[in-house]
């Protein structure tokens, strides 16, 4: 049933992906400044201009350029890289995987702090520990991550060297920005996790969980984190186009490789494949993430399952 | 030594007290029935037993409940962990949120031997089938491994039973069971409860808001208002000879049944909230027969005796 679910899930992507791939090819096309720009050598006459042009294929009407753009991923080509001269499927399995090592990582850090933090807060609520966890659930929520990056970068590497400010050597540089993606990720999980406990707490069902004799740590782990734990994978499904998103300027701020310095990168060059399929990559990566979120929901819970049949 | 024994039992929450003079007894194999309009203490009393006010930020703050023998208001968390579910069963109200959505039915029954028999999963499984076949529930091997929200309401309320009854307990108490029910299936759930105590020499304290339901299922009744007891006793008695004026008014309008809609006969106005409890008898502003010393004097309610009525007037008594 789940896999059936999964199945039709999947194919939907399809159409979606077209859809944005239409949005991204305009965008891309619609911004002032043209790839030919930073492959001309200066001095270059306005003949060599035209036949670079023609050459590139620019020169055809925008939805002709669309449709055989479209053909060829379709086919499973991403094109040549313009200015960088390679093949976009390299640039990209090249990069790739350093995203999504600091995005799941930032992901899987502040979703299971911020689901033990919610948990804690919820375990100690109306003592003291509820009051330092919901402050820092606050300070979490109204400090700017980026604000946050430069004061770690400043303490942790460059005033106790602990960490490197920049670059991807080994996983010591990985630390600071997966606290800087995840930092802001942890309060709101905390919260939602809170929240929700709270909420499945005053349910009829607890009551007869704690009549039939279980103790209060078999409830919570049994029955209430369970529960809790629905609408905590929606927001994070829902989160995972925001932290790719981070990944995207994080990598930028720390000089790290990446799809979001490859596209950064191509973007000042306007080299259109390259932005066009490095965004097309993103879309898919969100898309297949809320995806899995959605399929984790319906794994989770027999009335979503239901609902689906 | 009776079954169950409450006698004086008083409840507060934060600073208000909902609760107090609650006083019954109920032996082995006897069904009592705690009757009385919504508000008037009834699942609190069931909450006390249980020993789970607590989880509404309430406490036991007068009087006693022993529990064949076993004083519970000073008995540990642990010990009464052992009692829930395993010497007393809860069947509460509603049966459409009543159980884990997101757990099958059958499992949600198995951990009740699993923890108080100390059942390996197999034998636990094998329990619960049987139990469910006991409980009329037709191919028990099947339902066994469907979710609640594949069920109807009566279905769902005998999966509550089937987990009270679990691990063979000596006391049920039922708040309210068929309330939120079809009347089709409300009369079936009661017969069953009925058989249930024959069967199973069971006690049981069975809250509802139906007076036809006590004359019909129950040897004794208590009667509730306003959060506190103000009439209990044989049912035979109470219903031939009901002494409290309030009482007289609930038997008065059996055939309606006591809907929130149905006004009692003969008596205006509604339950006060515990803020606006009445000084004196609490039953005052509502009373045909009240006088001065209603509104300053709160009635006796004898904890001890067959017999109890708290009404400074009690028909049929010569005072
Ligand atoms: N958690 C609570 N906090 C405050 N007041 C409560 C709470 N639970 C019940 N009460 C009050 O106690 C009185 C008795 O409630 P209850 O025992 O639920 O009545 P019944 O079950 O007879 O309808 C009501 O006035 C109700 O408002
Ligand atoms: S004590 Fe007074 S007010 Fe209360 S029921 Fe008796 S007669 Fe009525
Ligand atoms: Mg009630």
């Amino acid at each position: 049933m789940i896999l059936k679910y999964s199945i039709q899930r999947l194919l939907m992507i399809i159409p979606v992906s077209l859809a944005i791939s239409v949005v991204i090819f305009l965008i891309v096309h619609l911004l002032p400044g043209d790839p030919i720009d930073n492959l001309i050598r200066v001095g270059s006459s306005p003949e060599d201009r035209i036949a670079l042009t023609a050459k590139y294929g620019l020169d055809r009407p925008l939805i002709t350029q669309y449709f055989l753009w479209i053909g060829q991923i379709m086919t499973g080509d991403f094109g040549q890289a313009i200015v960088l001269r390679r093949p976009v499927a390299d640039l990209i399995a090249q990069n790739l995987p350093y995203s999504l090592q600091l995005g799941g990582l930032a992901f899987l850090f502040s979703s299971i702090v911020g689901i033990i933090l919610g948990v804690i807060a919820w375990a100690s609520r109306n003592t003291w520990g509820e009051q330092l966890v919901k402050g820092f659930i606050l300070l979490g929520s109204t400090v700017p991550g980026f604000w946050l990056a430069l004061l770690m970068i400043l303490l942790f590497a460059v005033n106790l060297g602990w960490f490197p400010v920049s670059g991807a050597r080994d996983w010591t540089a990985l630390v600071l920005p997966v606290l800087t993606i995840g930092f802001g990720g942890i309060a709101l999980v905390a919260r939602v996790t809170r929240v929700a406990l709270l909420d499945v707490g005053k349910q009829d069902f607890i009551t007869l969980l704690h009549a039939k004799g279980l103790s209060r740590t078999a409830i919570l782990f049994k029955h209430l984190i369970p529960h809790a734990l629905l609408p905590v994978v929606t927001i994070l499904a829902l989160r995972i186009g925001w932290i790719l998103g981070g990944a995207v300027t994080v990598e930028f701020v720390f000089g790290r490789p990446g799809l979001g310095s490859l596209l950064i990168r191509a973007l000042g060059q306007r080299d259109y494949p390259v932005v066009q399929g490095s965004l097309l990559m993103l879309a898919l990566a969100v898309m297949i993430g809320t995806l899995i979120g959605d399929i984790a929901q319906a794994a989770m819970d027999p009335r979503i399952r239901e609902a689906t049949k | 030594m009776s079954m169950l024994r409450v006698q004086g039992l008083g409840v507060s929450i934060a600073t208000i007290s909902p609760l107090s003079g609650v006083s019954f007894e109920l032996e082995r194999g006897e069904i009592i029935g705690i009757v009385g309009e919504s508000g008037s203490g009834k699942s609190l009393t069931a909450m006390s037993v249980m020993g789970l006010l607590p989880l509404i930020g309430g406490q036991v703050d007068h009087g006693t409940i022993e529990f064949d023998g076993i004083e519970l208001t000073s008995i540990s968390e642990t010990e009464y962990r052992r009692l829930r579910g395993g010497r007393i069963g809860l069947i509460t109200q509603n049966p459409m949120t009543s159980l884990d959505p997101l757990k099958k039915i059958g499992p949600q029954v198995d951990d009740v031997s699993r923890l108080h028999l100390d059942h390996d999963k197999s034998q636990a499984k094998a329990r619960t089938i049987e139990l469910l076949g006991d409980l009329r529930i037709p191919e028990p091997a099947s339902i066994y491994h469907l979710y609640p929200h594949q069920m109807s309401g009566g279905m769902k309320q005998r999966i509550v039973i089937a987990m009270a009854l679990a691990a063979d307990p000596d006391l049920l108490i039922a708040d309210e069971p068929t309330t939120a029910l079809d009347v089709t299936v409300q009369a079936q759930i009661i017969r069953l409860l009925g058989d249930l105590v024959k069967q199973r020499n069971l006690s049981l304290v069975l809250i509802t808001h139906d007076m036809s339901v006590v004359a019909q299922t129950c040897d004794k009744v208590m009667v509730m208002y306003a959060g506190t007891a103000i009439e209990r006793g044989r049912v035979q008695d109470i219903f031939n000879s009901p002494r409290h004026p309030y009482t007289k008014a609930l038997i008065g309008c059996i055939p309606h049944g006591l809907s929130k809609t149905v006004r009692l006969k003969g008596i205006e106005g509604t339950v006060p909230g515990v803020a606006q409890y009445p000084s004196g008898c609490r039953f005052h502003p509502r009373c045909g027969l009240a006088e001065d010393i209603c509104k300053q004097t709160v009635p006796v309610f004898e904890t001890t005796g067959n017999r109890a009525a708290a009404c400074h007037f009690a028909l049929g008594t010569a005072q």
